[in-house]
């Protein structure tokens, strides 16, 4: 069986290099009412991950909604250990580059190609921020594009 | 990114170890966020140095704890334990922390309202104005148009761009800490021109009156537009301080919008076209009859339960006017022995309250007037509730999640009579 591998060019929001496996959402994450940081789970009523860990993950999500208290949330989770590894998203807000800034996970945006097409939950990725690269190796074959 | 002289001076250390620490979290902050530049600001709205009971004993476990700890090592997020100097910037306090009179109603343990009450000292110690509230604007903070602002608080900064015409993203903790000691945030986002314009037009097909309309015509818009910038065009005559405040305020919950134009109505939209800045709108969503009863089917999914046992007010924080006209439905009726009332504003707000009578009408109905927080901030409803009635689309998309129960919303007519019934009784538009 051969492996599948797709390549992912973005640009760096925060340096670093991680690997993991991918937890992937369209849906927008609020931080502060959104998550719980002590146990690193969804907490939002209607959200598609509500009860879904995000820690030790490559999350891959469209980008940060709701309250200010995001970055502060966010960065909770790195002192209590359930932060995510890593973070690949699509639309840049203040709220989701002060968290990714204070939870020190390396971190990508501005794709040549939409993550969440490409990448899906239980997906390997790597992710070399500091030159913008991810590289998926795809969990089934003839799955994602 | 190019720094000025004087920002690289404090990013030398020229200007303390402390101003130092906050310039470089801001550069990596502007990195992230790809901004060229810093743009002066002399209106920060924060929670510098708030604390509680986890962060105190994470950092005291690392051997730093203390208030001077949390500030450098959460607010700042810096690596060195640094003295926190005077604020640079007009600072003010966001709500948190715990109401000084009433902090055992609220649930709090003595020790972490003495910790409240430290972080307090600490801040204000440090030139921070207390404002203690979600509304900075109906407590003394109101930036003219075009002023330059670091703010958190969606609520808050959806209604300094849209309401007032100032400039401000939605700022975090940790920027705001830093912008404080420097007086300086990243260039981006909503300081500039060009991101200011609106991006979806909204269709409203009839006249938005109540403050519950306001509410869930905000919801709907935060839901279709996320973190876009929506240009409302429709009827609007009873666009209010209240009503844009819970417009705004449902808005960045259910979806991101940190700024909307209202054609007519708001400082930068003269008309539809000036708001889109000569541009095509990217969609075009009608709102109408049907799109306000799924708004409103939505808010009310998270409850089956009639029986209300909590009823709470003030999210965001209750204007003069809200908690006179809240304390005239309550008039002559009492709040029922199965149910809490609780309303929260600002310490400003309720200083007023106090000396015209309204606060002690509250207490004679049965309900409290509190300060300072919100139950969701706080985590803090009545013990034993299983079921909250409240008027505020943001708080009803918040406090179901954060506390676990059931929330119905409606108007502030149902709020007051489901406290004075214990049953709710609201009627679906």
């Amino acid at each position: 069986m051969s492996v599948h591998i797709v390549m992912l060019k973005g640009r760096k929001v925060v340096g670093g290099v991680a690997e993991g496996e991918a937890l992937v959402t369209r849906q927008t994450i609020s931080g502060w009412g959104g998550i719980n940081p002590m146990l690193g789970t969804v907490t939002e009523t209607r959200h598609e991950l509500r009860g879904v860990s995000f820690k030790d993950k490559i999350l891959v999500f469209p980008g940060a909604k709701g309250s200010s208290g995001w970055s502060a949330v966010f960065h909770m989770t790195r002192l209590s250990g359930t932060a995510p590894k890593a973070m690949l998203f699509n639309e840049m807000t203040t709220k989701v580059a002060l968290g990714a800034v204070v939870m020190r996970v390396p971190s990508i945006t501005d794709f040549d190609r939409d993550p969440l097409e490409v990448i899906e939950t239980g997906d390997w990725v790597k992710v070399d921020a500091d030159r913008g690269l991810v590289e998926v190796r795809k969990a089934a074959l003839g799955t994602g594009s | 990114m190019k720094l000025t002289a004087q920002e690289q001076s404090m990013l030398d250390g020229r200007d303390g170890k402390a101003r130092q620490k906050a310039m470089e979290l801001l550069v990596r902050y502007g990195e992230a966020l790809a901004a060229e530049r810093f743009v002066a600001t002399d209106n920060i709205a924060g929670v510098p140095g708030s604390s509680n009971s986890f962060l105190q004993k994470y950092y005291q476990q690392k051997g730093g704890g203390g208030y001077d700890a949390i500030f450098s090592f959460f607010d700042l997020d810096s690596d060195e334990l640094v003295e926190v100097p005077k604020a640079t910037a007009h600072t003010c306090h966001l709500q948190g922390g715990y109401d000084p009179d009433n902090w055992q109603i609220l649930g709090a343990t003595p020790e972490s309202f003495k910790i409240s009450q430290e972080s307090e000292a600490f801040i204000a110690g440090r030139g921070v104005q207390i404002l203690k509230t979600c509304t900075p604007y109906l407590a003394g903070n109101v930036p003219k148009k075009g002023d330059h602002c670091a703010w958190m608080e969606s609520s808050a900064v959806v209604y300094c761009n849209s309401v007032l015409g100032a400039r401000t993203n939605t700022e975090g903790r940790e920027s705001t800490s830093a912008a404080m000691l420097t007086g300086v945030i990243p260039d981006w986002g909503f300081h500039r021109d060009e991101n200011r314009l609106g991006s979806h037009l909204i269709e409203v097909d009839f006249e938005i009156e109540s403050v519950m309309d306001w509410g869930m015509l905000g919801y709907f818009v935060g839901e279709a537009v996320q973190e876009r910038i929506p240009v409302l065009s429709g009827r609007f005559g009873s666009a209010d301080l209240i009503r844009h405040k819970h417009f705004g305020a449902a808005a960045a919950s259910s979806g991101g919008v940190e700024m909307y134009h209202i054609a007519g109505v708001t400082p930068e939209a003269p008309s539809v076209e000036a708001a889109f800045g000569g541009r095509k709108p990217v969609e075009v969503i009608p709102y109408g009859l049907a799109e306000k009863r799924r708004t409103y089917d939505n808010l009310n999914s998270k409850a089956t339960d009639t029986q209300v046992d909590y009823v709470m007010l003030g999210c965001p924080h209750y204007s003069l006017g809200q908690i006179r006209s809240a304390a005239a439905m309550l008039e002559g009726r009492r709040v029922s022995a199965n149910c809490k009332l609780w309303i929260f504003t600002s310490r400003a707000v309720k200083a007023v309250a106090d000396a015209q009578g309204l606060s002690k009408q509250l207490r004679d109905g049965g309900a409290v007037l509190l300060t300072d927080t919100c139950s969701s901030i706080s985590q803090a409803v009545p013990p034993g509730t299983k079921v909250a009635a409240l008027d505020s689309a943001k708080q009803t998309h918040y406090l179901p999640a954060i506390m676990n129960i059931q929330a119905w919303f409606g108007s502030t007519q149902d709020c007051i009579n489901a406290a004075v019934t214990g049953r709710w009784n609201g009627v679906r538009p």
